[in-house]
């Protein structure tokens, strides 16, 4: 019962990882999931996030076995 | 459609000959859009001596084909070929690969317009630039 977290670019060198599990039960949104890997530390105000791939806001509900992913601004082509 | 995500330099040129002589539609396309983005070694005033192209594996894929299915909706569309780096690149180097076919002149330059801003604003890529002090993740994409 647990949620994947993935962290990509300079949000990844923040946390010092690229990957995260936290138990499903600790968290409702996207933004819990944050404050639960981030010791409740504030989002920075540019970071995305996506569930199993597409693009949603913090408020968005998260499930037991998703993959959640925080990143910056993508900066690609 | 065809995409491709590659950690090997590639020569768009190469790629567009190789793709065209394998279309099924000789005789039908009437126009070809391309746009190639390549690397430069400045940028921000700062001589850029290599980068680093970061990507979300699946999540990346999925975005360009997004993209490139939006495009055909909104434009009439034959065929179309979109080719990214990922990994260490230098400068002079390939980043990116975006080719229309279409009958007509307009769908084909405006389709790959459109493919080529939504791939910036929202595939997810990210580039880092070494520097000659050190490396930097480069902020936001250029103004167009």
């Amino acid at each position: 019962m647990s949620i994947n977290i993935r962290y990509f670019a300079s949000l990844r060198e923040k946390m010092g990882k690229a990957e995260d599990s936290i138990d499903a039960g600790l968290a409702r949104t996207v933004a819990d999931v944050w404050g639960v890997v981030a010791n409740d530390t504030g989002m920075p105000s540019n970071t995305l996030c996506s569930i199993n791939m597409e693009y949603v806001g913090p408020e968005h509900a998260v499930k037991d076995g998703d993959e959640v992913a925080f990143f910056p601004p993508v900066t690609g082509g | 459609m065809a995409v491709s995500i590659t950690e090997k330099p590639f020569n768009p040129w190469d790629e567009l000959q190789t793709r065209q002589d394998n279309l099924s539609m000789a005789g039908q396309y009437g126009a070809t859009a391309v746009f190639v983005g390549t690397m430069r070694d400045f940028n921000e005033g700062d001589k850029v001596k290599a980068m680093t192209l970061e990507h979300y594996p699946g999540m990346t894929e999925k975005y360009l084909e997004k993209i490139i299915l939006q495009a055909e909706r909104q434009w009439e569309l034959m065929h179309t070929l979109v080719i990214h780096r990922v990994g260490h690149i230098l400068p002079d180097e390939s980043i990116v690969l975006v080719a229309v076919w279409a009958a007509h002149r307009a769908n084909a330059f405006d389709a790959s317009r459109y493919i080529m801003e939504e791939l910036k604003s929202h595939a997810p890529f990210w580039k880092k630039e070494t520097l000659e002090d050190g490396d930097r993740w480069v902020g936001k994409g250029s103004e167009g």
